[in-house]
C-alpha cells in the first residue's frame, strides 16, 4: 500500500492493485463468469452486426415503449445478481452454527446484504416498476408518446449508470458494508473509510437524478397529453396509480439527493452534519432518510395496485368494482405516506406522544389498503373469472399480502415495535409485502402486458411452475423469519450460537432454493414463449378482452401509437368503444409528428459513470474532466433545434395496411 | 351481430378518434415540467434549511451567526440578486415586445449583476474560512455553507444558463424554442431570488439576533 508513490496518486487517485479482490475465490469466479458471459455477448452481437441496430433502434430511442422493455430488461438483470446476494446470505445463515464460521468472512457478508437491499429497492423493483409505467402509461392515455422524449431515455441511462457502479463495486474495491439505508456514524468516515460507501453514494446520487426526472416526464405527460374525454376520473387506475407515484417520486427523491449529498460531504469535506462531535446528529440522517424512505415503498407499491386492478376488471370481465373509491384510496395513501416515516426507529426515543402519532398515522393507512383489497374482492365477485396467469398472481398477492399487512399493522404498535424492531420479524414483513405485493405485481404486469409489448404471449406452463415455485417459495423462505423474529433474533447477523435456531434457517434456505427455481422458470419462460411464439402469436391486438385504450392497437403497437387519437367517452374507453361497434380507420391518414432519436443521453450518462468512479477513488483530474463534459455535452445538445420529424402518411397507410391483413387472419 | 351493428347505428355511434389533429408537441407541457422540477429543487432546498433549523445553534464553543455575519455586506448582496430579477422582468417585456437587442441588454445586466452577487458571496466565503470559521469548524458553519454554497451553486448554473441562451438567441432570434428557454430560466432565476429571500432572513437576519 505504501510502495505506491505520488504520480500513481496523481493519476489513479486512492485506487492500488490490491483494490483487485484477486484473493476471494467467490469474487474472482463470479467475475470470471461475467466476463466470459460478457464476452460471449459482446461476440454474438459482433458476430451478428447488431452493434448499429442497438444503438440506432434502442440505446438511443426516445421511444417510451422501448426505453420502458429496456427498463424491464434492466430489472431482470439486476434481479439475477439481487438474488445471488440472497441465496448466499440463506446459505451463509443456514450453515453458520455453534462454532462453525460459515463460508463468507463477516466483511464479505456485510456488503453482500446491503448490496441486496440496495439492488433490489433500486435497480430491482424501481427499474421494473418506471418500465411498467413507461410502457403503459403514454398508451393508456391515448398519446403517442411522453411530454419529454429525449428527458425519458436520459434518465433510463442514468439508473443504468448507477446500476454499472454498483456492479463494478464487486470487482474494483468493495462495496458499502452498512446496511442498506447506510445510517451513520458508520458511514461516516471515521467507521467506513473504503471506497464502499462512496459507491454507495455516488450510483444511487447518479441514479436518483434518472428517477427524479422520470417522474416529472410522467406526471406532465398524465397532466397533458390525455386523449380528449379522457377526464382525471376516466383514466384507467393504472394510470392514476402512476400519477400518484411519480407525483411522490417528484416530492421525495430530491429528499434523498440532498440527504446522501450532506452524508457526501461529511465523508469528503469534512463537514459535521451527522458525526457525533462539533455539533453533528446521526438522528438527523435518519430522520431525512426516511422521510424518503416510507414514500419510497408506496412509490413502488402505488402503480402495482395499479397493475392489479386492470387485471382484475379484465380477467374478471367487468368494469373494477368501487373506481372511485380506488382512485380515492390512492389519493389518501400518497398523502398519508409522508406522515408515517417516524415508525421506522420508534426506539429513537422521540417520546410517547411523538411515537402514538406515527404509530397511530401508520394504522390510518391500512383503511384505504384495506377498501382496495374489498374492491378487488368484489370485482371478482360474480365476475367471469379467467384464471389467466396474472389473475393467478392477483389471487396469490391478495392472500399474501393481507398477512403481510397485518404483521405491518403489529409493527406499527409502538411497545410492539420496541420488542421486533430490527428483529427477523420486521424482515419477515418487509418481504411479505414487497414480495408478496410488488413482485407478483411485477410478474402479473409482465403476463398481462407482454403480449402487448411482442405480439405474442407467454408460454403458460412455464409461468404456472414459476409461480407455484413463487408463491410456495416465499412462504417457505419467510414464515420461518416471523418465528425467528418473535424469538429475538436481530437482523444481519453472520453467524449464531444457539443450535435450536439453525432449523427455521435451513427451512429458510430451502425456501430460497424454490423461489430460485421460480426464477429459473420465468427465464425458461421466456426463452420457450420465444421459440414458440408462432403458435403464441396475438394477431388482434386484444389478446385478454381488456379494457383500456392500449388494447386498442396493434401488438406491439406502431412507433406511433396511435395513427389517430381516440376520443374517450367512458371509463374503460376500450370496452366502450368496442360495445358500442367502433371502426377502425382504414385510410386518410395524416404525417404523424415524431421525436428524433438521440445519443445524448447515453454521453452524459457515461460521463456521469467515469465522474462517479472518479470520485470514489479520488481521481479528481478525472472526475473534474467528465464534470466539463457532461455540462459541454447538455450546452452542446441545447443547440441541436432540429429534434422532430414527420412519419410520412403513406408510411403510416402501410403500417395500418398491415394490421388490417393481420385482423383479417385472425 | 348484424342487428347489434344497425342498433348501434341507429342510436349514434359517437366520433372514436380525432382526424385532424396535431398533438404531441412537447412544447406544450414545458412550462408544467419545468415547474415540477423547481418544486424538486425547491425540496432540495427545504432539506437544506431543515438541517439548518436544527443544527445552525450547535456552535460547538465556535463562532455563531451574530459573531460572523456582517449584515451591510449581506444586504448589498441581497440587492444584487433583487437587482438582477427586476432586469430579468426587463429583459422578458422586451421579449414580448419582440425586441432582440433590448433583451440581449438586459439580460446582459442580469448576468453582471448575477456575477457581483457570486462574487461578494465569494468574498464573505473566503474571509470566513481566514478567520477560521470552516465548514469543518461546527454543524452550524456546515449548514451555513452548504444551504449558502448550494444558492450560490444554482446561481452560477443559472448564468451558464443565461450565456449559452444569449448566444442561441444571437443565432436563431426569438424563436418559439428560444422563447420557451428563456421563459423556463425566467422561472429559475425568480425562483433563485425567492429562496435566497429565506435565507436572508432565516439565515442572516434572525443568526445575528440572539
Amino acid at each position: 500500500m505504501t510502495s505506491y508513490p505520488d504520480w500513481w496518486k496523481l493519476i489513479f487517485g486512492r485506487f492500488t492493485l490490491e483494490a483487485i479482490p484477486y484473493h476471494e475465490p467467490i469474487l474472482i469466479g463470479t467475475f470470471a463468469a461475467v466476463a466470459l458471459g460478457g464476452l460471449a455477448l459482446i461476440a454474438l452481437v459482433t458476430r451478428y452486426k447488431l452493434w448499429g441496430y442497438l444503438w440506432h433502434e434502442w440505446f438511443t430511442s426516445v421511444d417510451h415503449k422501448k426505453i420502458g422493455i429496456m427498463y424491464m430488461i434492466l430489472g431482470v438483470i439486476m434481479l439475477l445478481r439481487g438474488f445471488a446476494d440472497a441465496l448466499m446470505m440463506r446459505g451463509q445463515q443456514a450453515i453458520a452454527f455453534a462454532g462453525n464460521e460459515g463460508y463468507l468472512p463477516p466483511h464479505h457478508y456485510d456488503q453482500i446484504f446491503t448490496a441486496h437491499g440496495v439492488i433490489m429497492i433500486f435497480f430491482v423493483a424501481m427499474p421494473f416498476v418506471t418500465g411498467l409505467m413507461n410502457y403503459v402509461v403514454p398508451l393508456q392515455i391515448g398519446a403517442r408518446d411522453v411530454s419529454f422524449p429525449f428527458l425519458n431515455n436520459f434518465s433510463f441511462w442514468m439508473t443504468v449508470s448507477g446500476a454499472v457502479l454498483v456492479m463494478m463495486s464487486l470487482f474494483i474495491g468493495e462495496f458499502a458494508k452498512v446496511g442498506w439505508l447506510a445510517y451513520p456514524p458508520l458511514s461516516g468516515a471515521a467507521y467506513s473509510p473504503g471506497v464502499g460507501m462512496d459507491y454507495y453514494l455516488w450510483a444511487l446520487q447518479i441514479a436518483g437524478v434518472g428517477t427524479t426526472l422520470s417522474g416529472v416526464n410522467l406526471i406532465a405527460t398524465i397532466v397533458k397529453m390525455r386523449a380528449p374525454g379522457m377526464e382525471m376520473m376516466r383514466m384507467p387506475v393504472f394510470t392514476w396509480t402512476a400519477l400518484c407515484t411519480n407525483v411522490l417520486i417528484v416530492a421525495t427523491f430530491p429528499i434523498l439527493a440532498a440527504t446522501l449529498a450532506l452524508l457526501t460531504l461529511d465523508r469528503y469535506v469534512g463537514t459535521n452534519f451527522f458525526t457525533n462531535d462539533l455539533g453533528g446528529n446521526p438522528m438527523m440522517y435518519v430522520n431525512l432518510i426516511w422521510i424518503w424512505g416510507h414514500p419510497e415503498v408506496y412509490i413502488l407499491i402505488l402503480p402495482i395496485f395499479g397493475v392489479y386492478s386492470e387485471v382484475a376488471s379484465t380477467f374478471c370481465g367487468k368494469r373494477l368494482f368501487g373506481y372511485a373509491s380506488m382512485v380515492y384510496a390512492t389519493v389518501v395513501i400518497t398523502i398519508l405516506s409522508y406522515l408515517v416515516w417516524l415508525h421506522h426507529f420508534f426506539t429513537m426515543g422521540s417520546g410517547a406522544s411523538v411515537n402514538s402519532f406515527f404509530g397511530i398515522t401508520t394504522m390510518i393507512i391500512s383503511i384505504p389498503t384495506g377498501a382496495k383489497i374489498f374492491n378487488w374482492l368484489f370485482t371478482m365477485y360474480r365476475g367471469r373469472i379467467r384464471f389467466e396467469l396474472p389473475m393467478m398472481w392477483l389471487v396469490a398477492f391478495m392472500l399474501t399480502f393481507v398477512i403481510g399487512g397485518m404483521t405491518g399493522v403489529m409493527l406499527a404498535v409502538p411497545p410492539a415495535d420496541f420488542v421486533l424492531h430490527n428483529s427477523l420479524f420486521l424482515i419477515a414483513h418487509f418481504h411479505n409485502v414487497i414480495i408478496g405485493g410488488v413482485v407478483f405485481g411485477v410478474f402479473a404486469g409482465i403476463a398481462y402486458w407482454f403480449p402487448k409489448a411482442f405480439g405474442f404471449k407467454l408460454d403458460r406452463f412455464w409461468g404456472l411452475l414459476s409461480f407455484w415455485f413463487w408463491v410456495i417459495g416465499f412462504y417457505v423462505a419467510f414464515m420461518p423469519l416471523y418465528v425467528l423474529g418473535l424469538m429475538g433474533v436481530t437482523r444481519r447477523l453472520s453467524r449464531f450460537e444457539d443450535p435450536s435456531l439453525q432449523i427455521w434457517f435451513v427451512i429458510a434456505a430451502i425456501g430460497a432454493v424454490l423461489i430460485a427455481l421460480g426464477i429459473l422458470c420465468f427465464i425458461i419462460q421466456i426463452a420457450v414463449s420465444i421459440v414458440r411464439r408462432e403458435q403464441l402469436r396475438d394477431t388482434t391486438g386484444d389478446p385478454w378482452d381488456g379494457r383500456t385504450l392500449e388494447w386498442s392497437t396493434s401488438s406491439p403497437p406502431p412507433a406511433y401509437n396511435f395513427a389517430f387519437t381516440p376520443i374517450v367517452h367512458d371509463l374503460d374507453a376500450w370496452a366502450d368503444m368496442k360495445k358500442r361497434g367502433y371502426r377502425r380507420p382504414l385510410g386518410g391518414f395524416k404525417p404523424i409528428h415524431m421525436p428524433r432519436n438521440t445519443g445524448a443521453g447515453v454521453i452524459i450518462a457515461a460521463l456521469a459513470t467515469v465522474g462517479g468512479f472518479a470520485l470514489i477513488w479520488y481521481i479528481w483530474w478525472l472526475a473534474a474532466l467528465s464534470f466539463v463534459g457532461v455540462i459541454a455535452t447538455v450546452v452542446i445538445h441545447s443547440f441541436n433545434y432540429d429534434r422532430d420529424f414527420h412519419i410520412p402518411a403513406e408510411a403510416v397507410l402501410r403500417e395500418e395496411d398491415s394490421r388490417s391483413q393481420l385482423l383479417g387472419r385472425a | 351481430m348484424a342487428k347489434a351493428k344497425a342498433q348501434a347505428q341507429a342510436a349514434g355511434v359517437p366520433a372514436f378518434y380525432v382526424t385532424e389533429d396535431e398533438h404531441a408537441h412537447s412544447g406544450g407541457s414545458t412550462m408544467l415540467g419545468f415547474w415540477l422540477y423547481l418544486m424538486s429543487d425547491c425540496l432540495v432546498f427545504a432539506v437544506l434549511f431543515a438541517t439548518y433549523g436544527v443544527l445552525g445553534r450547535n456552535y460547538a464553543a465556535g463562532p455563531s451567526g451574530a459573531d460572523l455575519f456582517d449584515l451591510k455586506l449581506v444586504a448589498v448582496n441581497t440587492a444584487m440578486l433583487l437587482f438582477s430579477s427586476i432586469t430579468y422582468g426587463f429583459a422578458m417585456l422586451a421579449m414580448d415586445k419582440g425586441r432582440q437587442a433590448a433583451m440581449q441588454a438586459w439580460l446582459a445586466v442580469t448576468a453582471l449583476f448575477g456575477l457581483a452577487f457570486l462574487g461578494i458571496e465569494l468574498y464573505e466565503f473566503a474571509h470566513l474560512i481566514h478567520e477560521g470559521a470552516t465548514p469543518m469548524r461546527s454543524a452550524f458553519l456546515s449548514s451555513f455553507f452548504t444551504l449558502v454554497g448550494t444558492h450560490g451553486l444554482h446561481v452560477t448554473f443559472g448564468l451558464i444558463w443565461l450565456t449559452v441562451l444569449m448566444v442561441q438567441v444571437s443565432r436563431r432570434g426569438l424563436i418559439e424554442a428560444n422563447r420557451r428557454r428563456l421563459l423556463c430560466l425566467s422561472m429559475f432565476w425568480h425562483f433563485l431570488d425567492v429562496v435566497w429571500i429565506g435565507v436572508f432572513t432565516f439565515v442572516y437576519l434572525m443568526g445575528v439576533l440572539k
